[in-house]
């Protein structure tokens, strides 16, 4: 029998708000443990949250970028259980009503016509705090609990079940990143836990429309692993209903290591959460005027700057969408276009010298040392002739090193491009009369030697020669 | 007249006229709570070095001229307000040594108009009883009679104003903690609308019922003390920003023409006749003033007890389980893993009513029972509000009883929960409607037990209940009325 997965993804989107989402403590990272706390947010007797309005016009902004719904009216609901991470002993999230509800986002994997993935809400909660086992002086041979994380914003996205491969769910996911961080409402560590998946996989004989039970692998933080997961998951259920058995619905660790998915806890000892409306919270109401205003904020997203990278610079879908990974990325590009113009060749730059450089030196565009102005600068000195596109990549590299203008390192160091005929059919005549033998293949028919020639000639001018100049002469003199 | 036997307005006027200083007060206040507490046990915790700190500051305040409304009143405070760096216990054993790092605005608006804290105040458990005796710091004994309970679950800010061991009190109400026990104590005691004050830093029992209010010895007292603490609270999502009024200012307006409500389902359930004559008394006191009372009806009052405990311990199952034994409050040495240890701590620090109450809520919210219970709950509830929503159509206040009874014996229903909860059933509904009510001294007992009058009004309507009440008060002497202990 041939089997049909079915994903669901439920994605945790930590914002970066500077606040938490119900006090006014700091949500920095890597502070001393229990230092950003405060009465709320250690759960202390008699402390009341108040919501973060910067948190919502965070889910606003997700909402819009995913095209959902935003709810006129939604509410914040208690999820109850016990765990000393957990100082109110509840969980404040988001169950009935939440803020955002039924949107879509596309995926486009290569080779492919692109699928539509539906969104079926984002709602707002509260992070637990974390603990920590005996690796930090003083407790040795105990377990801490430290609570700086503890009412930290989080958006939940739950996609509807509409993926079906594991590259699917990685495209949504990257997708659904792209955006988040896109939209600077959550600054993409994945290794910090800022956006972290759990993944429902369930498999269905192909043919069928009734889902499989499916089971949830919990707190998988890259996309490597969600990947990995997935295919082990699907592969172990088609695998037990295969040997006779039945995928029972329960929660699964992922282990990296093993790269295989393990049973964390059954639906038996599945807690029951007792949701119910928060009390201490008013229901939260979003006029017409607020979702305009964050309407108003939204940048220009990926989608659409794709569609007018292609329309109005008319480049390829592929650069397209290199350039749009990032928004810091799109940023950098457009601002080299808006200053040199010829939007394919700083393309072929930036996607070309700028990531390579980038790339090896494992910085991020937002840290690159040649300024978007300084690398227009650096192409206008190859159309206007003065350096080679081959010279251009020796002044860049001393650009990323020093910070300097291109015409000041062209001129220090000399490097204009010679396209005097006289001085270049002078270094022509000497390489020809060095290599001989070369010539006498050449003119018996082998093309291929010219390339040879091309090659001495530049070395001779140190790469300073005209290229363009160099073949034209060297033709002439060859064929004698 | 003895010093710990004034009003708040009367010590004011006693202090700025330099009769006598804030620490003459504070000491006989201090004094007096020690002769009498073994009688009573109003208190948990009294703090006397703080309580004459406190008012010698007060007094160098007053000599300078710059007295502020409350420099120097002695007052105290029920166990369930945080006061930072004083013991809060809130009646239970889990927070018996529980010393908290921050003060809940209502106390921190009284102290920074200067009150003197001269301690806290014994009350139920969590505030979940309604005679104190579920109090792991033993049961407060009423002063009228110290056989008796005082009421609860603010019957240690009762009792402590019956008994002059405090000017004035702040008690907390979800289904009549402070009208009850006032009732009993012989006090005046004030239920304000839900998110009048805030609840910032009080100890959550029912947060969508919970509401701070004053106890005092007469309504001038009332209004001034709700002056004090009412207000928007940005801490508090659910207090409201609605202006307070001057309350002192409505005082004498009169009830010439005050359209008073008679609800019938109010003057039926076994009411104790004294409780009916005392309301037949009151009646003909209203009338001779000028007011005119009319019949109505809030239909569902029959259901408002049985409501009233799903959604109070729905809410207190949740708001409860931060007592885990892991940040705070008693830890279990019993323990020898994370999940023993939460359940040997809970199991240890809190008293069996608070654990049938979380038991009740935890059920009423359970998958599968929540449409049932919980959700069906809050539609009764939309239909009681309703009712008084329509009430108020036609009358200014309503009229009732506080309690079916006058103060019971303590130990007389201890063991029958229910009839311990019936005896809420004239106060649960304000709360399920979130109005204001008000518990003032309309008569006693044959037996010399206080017996109080409920004036319900219209939400955020506080002003016309402490005016009619004033009214009341001036035409009646119940309130000059001393226990004796």
């Amino acid at each position: 029998m041939k089997f049909q997965p079915v994903i669901g993804l439920e994605v945790h989107v930590q914002l970066k708000t500077a606040t938490k989402i119900f006090c006014g403590c700091s949500t920095q990272f890597g502070a001393e443990p229990n230092s950003q706390t405060c009465p709320v947010c250690l759960g202390l007797p008699g402390a009341l949250p108040v919501l973060n309005k910067s948190v919502v016009d965070c889910a606003i902004k997700a909402g819009l970028a995913t095209n959902c719904t935003i709810a006129p009216r939604s509410i914040f609901a208690r999820k109850n259980y016990f765990y000393p991470d957990l100082p109110k002993g509840y969980q404040i999230s988001q169950f009935e009503d939440p803020i955002c509800q039924k949107g879509w986002l596309d995926i486009h994997l290569e080779g492919l016509e692109p699928k539509r993935i539906g969104i079926t809400r984002i709602h707002m909660e509260e992070d637990a705090g974390k603990l920590v086992h005996g690796d930090v002086p003083g407790l040795e041979n105990g377990s801490g609990v430290d609570l700086n994380r503890a009412c930290t914003p989080l958006l939940e996205v739950v996609s509807e079940p509409d993926l079906r491969t594991s590259d699917e769910a990685v495209a949504y996911l990257k997708k659904l990143y792209q955006i988040v961080t896109w939209l600077g409402i959550c600054d993409g560590n994945m290794e910090e836990g800022s956006f972290r998946c759990d993944a429902n996989v369930s498999v269905m004989p192909v043919g069928s429309d009734t889902f499989g039970t499916r089971a949830e692998i919990k707190n998988v933080n890259s996309f490597k692993f969600v990947k990995q997961a997935i295919e082990y998951e699907i592969q172990r259920q088609i695998d037990l209903i295969e040997d006779g058995g039945t995928v029972v619905q329960e929660t699964r660790l992922f282990d990296p290591t093993s790269g295989r998915t393990r049973s964390m806890r059954g639906k038996e000892e599945a807690h029951d959460y007792r949701y119910f409306p928060d009390p201490d919270l008013v229901p939260l109401v979003i006029g017409p005027a607020w979702v305009e205003r964050i309407a108003g904020e939204l940048p220009e997203l990926p989608a659409a700057k794709q569609k007018r990278f292609m329309s109005d610079l008319g480049l390829p879908e592929y650069d397209a969408e290199v350039l749009t990974a990032t928004r810091a990325l799109t940023e950098y590009f457009e601002a080299c276009v808006a200053s040199h113009g010829n939007a394919k060749s700083v393309s072929n730059w930036v996607m070309g010298e700028v990531t390579r450089a980038l790339n090896d030196n494992g910085i991020d565009i937002a840290a690159c040392p040649v300024a978007p102005a300084r690398l227009a600068a650096l192409l206008k000195l190859i159309d206007s002739g003065t350096i080679s596109g081959k010279i251009a990549k020796t002044v860049f590299d001393e650009m990323w090193k020093g910070g300097r203008a291109p015409q000041d390192i062209v001129e220090e160091q000399g490097l204009v491009q010679v396209s005097d005929s006289g001085a270049i059919e002078t270094i022509i005549d000497q390489v020809i009369a060095a290599n001989a033998g070369q010539v006498e293949e050449y003119r018996s028919g082998k093309d291929k030697v010219f390339g040879f020639f091309v090659g001495q000639v530049m070395k001779a001018s140190k790469g300073k020669a005209n290229p363009a100049v160099v073949n034209e002469l060297l033709l002439k003199k060859l064929k004698g | 007249m003895e010093l710990f036997d004034l009003t708040i307005h009367q010590m004011r006027a006693g202090l700025a006229a330099k009769r006598f200083s804030s620490v003459e007060a504070t000491r006989a206040m201090l004094e007096r709570i020690q002769a009498t507490e073994p009688a009573i046990n109003a208190f948990i915790t009294v703090t006397p070095e703080q309580a004459l700190a406190d008012a010698e500051a007060a007094d160098r305040r007053i000599a300078a001229g710059d007295a502020l409304p409350l420099t120097g009143i002695p007052l105290a405070v029920k166990d369930i307000f945080l006061t930072e760096g004083v013991r809060t216990t809130c009646g239970s054993r889990i927070l018996a040594e529980f010393i908290p790092p921050y003060s809940a605005t209502s106390w921190e608006r009284l102290r920074s108009q200067g009150a003197v804290l001269l301690g806290k105040l014994n009350q139920d458990e969590f505030a979940m009883g309604s005679s104190n005796e579920s109090s792991a710091y033993g049961t407060t004994r009423n002063p009228w009679d110290t056989n008796r309970i005082p009421g609860g679950s603010s019957g240690g800010s009762a009792a402590a104003i019956a008994a002059r061991q405090a000017t004035a009190t702040l008690g907390t109400d979800t289904g009549g903690s402070i009208r009850q026990p006032a009732s009993h104590c012989g006090c005046v005691g004030l239920k304000p609308t839900y998110g009048r004050v805030s609840r910032y830093g009080v100890i959550a029992y029912a947060s969508s019922l919970d509401q701070v209010g004053p106890m005092t010895r007469d309504v001038a007292d009332c209004a001034l003390l709700l002056g004090a603490v009412a207000g928007l609270d940005p801490k508090d999502s659910t207090s409201v920003d609605i202006p307070v009024p001057d309350y002192g200012a409505a005082l004498g307006n009169g009830v010439k023409g005050l359209k008073i409500g008679l609800p019938k389902e109010y003057f039926i359930h076994g009411l104790a006749p004294e409780v009916q004559s005392a309301m037949d008394a009151a009646i003909a006191t209203y009338r001779s003033l000028g007011a005119e009372f009319v019949d109505i009806s809030l239909p569902h009052t029959d259901y408002a007890v049985a409501t009233y405990y799903l959604i109070a311990t729905a809410e207190a199952s949740s708001n409860l389980a931060r007592y885990d034994g892991v940040r705070f409050g008693h830890r279990s040495s019993q323990a020898d893993n994370l999940i023993d240890m939460m359940t040997q701590s809970r199991s240890e620090g809190f008293g069996a009513e608070v654990k049938r109450r979380i038991m009740i809520g935890t059920y009423a919210l359970s998958s599968g029972y929540y449409d049932a219970y919980y959700v069906k709950a809050q539609k009764v509830r939309t239909l009681i509000m309703r009712d008084f929503t329509r009430a108020f159509e036609l009358v200014d206040l309503i009229l009732t009883p506080v309690a079916p009874t006058p103060a019971f014996a303590i130990g007389e229903k201890v063991n029958d929960p229910l009839q311990m909860y019936l005896s809420d059933i004239f106060t649960i509904p304000v709360n399920l409607a979130g109005t204001c009510a008000m518990s003032l001294p309309a008569g006693f007992s044959p037996d010399g037990l206080p017996i109080g009058l409920q004036l319900i009004g219209k939400p955020f309507g506080e002003a016309s209940i402490l005016s009619a009440a004033h009214a009341f008060e001036q035409s009646t002497e119940w309130h000059l009325r001393k226990a004796v202990i």
